[in-house]
């Protein structure tokens, strides 16, 4: 861990809402459940404080009580501190504004705790990737090139028809960007914008400013793409593994791809660990004649059925004689006897009585709503 | 800021916990992991928040690292509050000179300063190495409203085994009459559970003279109650209807932890009405792979399992690896058990290893001679080379 003790983390929570909308329909992008017993705001959160980040605000737009809810005073990141420490920043429009539209309206919007933090450097992510990044190593690469902006980025298959909201970069033999696309018509291997950005705390105060003079909104349209010859953006390259949820089925194959150990272990390192609330559940209670296969499983749920390739959330039951395969079990969702389940990805809450047959598939599982009985 | 408290609990942790050596060898006997997710210190601390009791002072003295690391500044039970909350309180050196704690008495009577300082109506007394749910704050209605001076818990026991237990008679009314200690033929089947309710003015002028009488055990169920008795003190029984557990022998540590698996044992940890709270490590969810063989057990997240595992708890971040079976055994947390090592009606400590090839007690169906069977126990951040055979009965406390 870097001592950047002079670097302020934002996060956009409420970014890209809309690639999800079964999701996000009571939450924001960073409230949706991932991995048992995460939120995806819990991976740039957990990066930045793995990185030394002491000071954090995290900008919100709409629905946003469960991300409230889930962060609480950010204890759980050790983030409840007198200096520095969690800033919930939820929308603040100016008497005739409505809610903002882009990155650098809501900064502005933010005006007051961007200007007042005595932080040097800025590093901002949005929730919608799911990675284990160094932003550590990042900075250093940002300070040593001296750039204006360095973005990370990392390479991966792109699909125009699949990945909405991606932005793809063009990267010269200096790590220098020459090119920045928005969602480009494209099919192959690219170098993928992770949409994190590290800058000077003035460099950002300036862009935000003459952004707001000219009634310009967007980050990537209004500086990235159009300053480029203005400014030196750089790129930094993230190695290891990363997710990117635009769609449901992407959510979903992420979901499983937790089964994977490399996944796994790029995912959850000991050294860089993942943080969140604790939800002090019991360990997993497994009944008499369970079969329980390649699953990732968290506390509190009690299975007396037959389990495959899942990932169940805390407090997930799963009846007598059920067959659960293939399935994203939110937290609370209860299971009846003799049910049987393949390709679903139920919100929080579920009920599903006795001897429910209910099937989706790989590339469209079925969605259950939270609380919803079936 | 009012400091005043109604009630201030008094949590005695400083035993050694001898009978469980190889576990209590570094370890505090309260901060011993249980039911895979827990400490047993974890049950009256949650105990305590639960029943609205947000002050506790918890007297240590043996090997109180471990155990001070967990309880830290209390805030996974909610007992880090800006008035009262967890204090952990070891015993100190004065200008008349230092003295470690003789007796469960003394420990709070070298600490009264500590209780005096929220001026309670009432103290309770408790142990940190039982395994129960009770909600105190019914306990302490009951003594106040028969007027008490001392209220002890009790519970049922079987005829057979109350003679290993401080046993109360009472009358009609739940008044404690006689007190005898661990009696060779007992009358009463009513035992005591180590929780005592104090009108603290009453304990306080108890421990004085108890103090200054100088007996050698300075200790509530040798001293205090009865002296109280001889005085016609007001002490009732209160009698607890539920599920406790005394673990003071590897034997029972064991039997406590396989109760978990038990449909019939009446200790529910996933009611989230009463939950029992515990500190532990961000680790994510447990991953049980594609060769496991998984059923009637409990396992705790950060666990990686892909052999089997039959009737056993296994603790946070444990690996057990393809090929290695483990069968009525506890695993506690970090233990990895590698590929083809066996594991039967055994407990393995933290942070040990069990090579590939070791074989780990016995079933007792598979014991030549009944009387030579008993579980084996493997101590803390120890490895079990792969050509060791741990035999039932046996304790390992170094590497083998």
């Amino acid at each position: 861990m870097g001592i950047n003790n002079n670097v302020l983390g934002l996060i956009f929570a409420s970014v890209n809402d809309s690639a999800v909308i079964d999701l996000t329909k009571q939450r924001t992008m960073g409230s949706i459940p991932f991995g048992g017993r995460y939120r995806l705001i819990d991976f740039p959160l957990s990066n930045m404080v793995n990185s030394g980040i002491q000071e954090v605000g995290v900008i919100t737009k709409s629905n946003y009580g469960s991300l409230m809810d889930h962060l609480g005073s950010g204890r759980e990141w050790d983030l409840a501190r007198k200096k520095g420490g969690l800033h919930l920043l939820p929308p603040f429009s100016h008497v005739g504004g409505g809610v903002y539209q882009g990155r650098l309206e809501a900064l502005n919007n933010v005006w007051s705790f961007i200007d007042y933090t005595k932080s040097e450097y800025v590093i901002m992510s949005n929730c919608d990737f799911i990675a284990n990044v160094d932003f550590s190593a990042a900075l250093a690469a940002h300070k040593e090139s001296g750039a204006d902006i360095t973005m990370i980025y990392a390479k991966g298959f792109y699909n125009a028809n699949k990945n909405i909201n991606t932005n793809i970069l063009s990267i010269n033999d200096d790590n220098v960007v020459t090119e920045i696309l928005v969602h480009p018509d494209m099919l192959g291997e690219c170098n993928i914008c992770l949409d994190m950005f590290v800058m000077r705390t003035d460099f950002l105060k300036k862009i935000v400013r003459e952004a707001a003079s000219k009634n310009q909104c967007s980050l990537i349209r209004h500086v990235l793409q159009g300053r480029k010859d203005e400014f030196v953006f750089k790129a930094y390259e993230h190695k290891g593994v990363y997710f990117k949820i635009d769609s449901l089925e992407a959510y979903y194959k992420a979901s499983l791809q937790l089964q994977n150990a490399s996944v796994r272990e790029g995912l959850f390192s000991t050294e860089n660990p993942i943080y969140t609330k604790t939800g002090d559940n019991a360990p997993v209670k497994y009944g008499l004649e369970t079969v329980v296969k390649n699953s990732t499983i968290a506390d509190g749920c009690i299975i007396d059925g037959t389990v495959e390739n899942c990932v169940l959330f805390r407090g997930v039951k799963i009846g007598k004689g059920s067959v659960v395969k293939n399935c994203v079990l939110m937290q609370g969702t209860v299971v009846g006897e003799n049910c049987c389940l393949d390709s679903i990805v139920a919100d929080k809450d579920v009920e599903i009585s006795d001897d429910r047959v209910l099937t989706g598939s790989e590339e469209y599982p079925l969605y259950l709503g939270k609380k919803a009985k079936i | 800021m009012k400091t005043k408290k109604k009630c201030v609990a008094m949590l005695l942790a400083g035993g050694q916990g001898s009978r469980l050596y190889a576990l209590t060898k570094k370890v505090a006997k309260p901060a011993i992991p249980y039911g895979g997710k827990n400490r047993f210190i974890d049950f009256p601390l949650s105990n305590c928040i639960n029943s609205g009791i947000d002050t506790v002072g918890v007297l240590t003295q043996y090997q109180p690292l471990v155990l001070n690391d967990y309880i830290g500044n209390g805030q996974p039970w909610d007992l880090d509050k800006m008035n009262g909350g967890v204090h952990v309180l070891p015993p100190y050196q004065t200008s008349a000179g230092a003295s470690w704690y003789e007796g469960t008495a003394n420990a709070i009577y070298q600490n009264m300063a500590f209780i005096e300082r929220y001026d309670p109506e009432y103290v309770i007394v408790l142990g940190g190495d039982h395994v129960y749910k009770m909600d105190y704050s019914k306990m302490i209605e009951f003594h106040i409203a028969n007027n008490a001076d001392s209220t002890i818990a009790v519970i049922d026991v079987p005829r057979s085994e109350a003679s290993r237990f401080g046993i109360m008679i009472c009358d009609d009314e739940n008044r404690v009459t006689d007190f005898k200690e661990k009696p060779k033929e007992p009358v009463s089947t009513l035992a005591s559970m180590g929780i005592y309710v104090f009108t603290w003015e009453k304990l306080k002028k108890y421990l004085i003279e108890n103090e200054n009488a100088n007996t050698d055990s300075k200790d509530f169920g040798k001293d205090i109650i009865p002296a109280m008795l001889a005085n016609g003190e007001r002490l009732f029984a209160y009698e607890f209807q539920g599920y406790w557990r005394d673990v003071g022998t590897l034997d029972s540590l064991w039997e406590a932890n396989m109760d978990l698996l038990s449909p019939s044992v009446p200790l529910d940890l996933y009611d989230t009405k009463w939950k029992i709270y515990s500190r532990h490590e961000n680790m994510p969810p447990q991953y049980i792979g594609p060769n496991a063989h998984v059923e009637n057990s409990m396992i705790t997240e950060g666990s990686i399992v892909d052999g089997a595992v039959d009737f056993s708890v296994i603790s946070a971040g444990v690996t057990i690896e393809e090929g290695a079976v483990v069968k009525y055994s506890i695993i506690m947390p970090g233990t990895v058990i590698k590929s083809g090592a066996v594991v039967e009606y055994a407990i393995i400590g933290e942070d040990s290893i069990v090579e590939s090839g070791a074989k780990i007690g016995m079933s007792p169906e598979c014991a030549e001679n009944r009387d030579d069977w008993g579980i084996a126990v493997v101590g803390h951040n120890i490895t079990v080379s792969g050509m060791a055979k741990v035999l039932p009965k046996e304790i390992i406390s170094e590497n083998i």
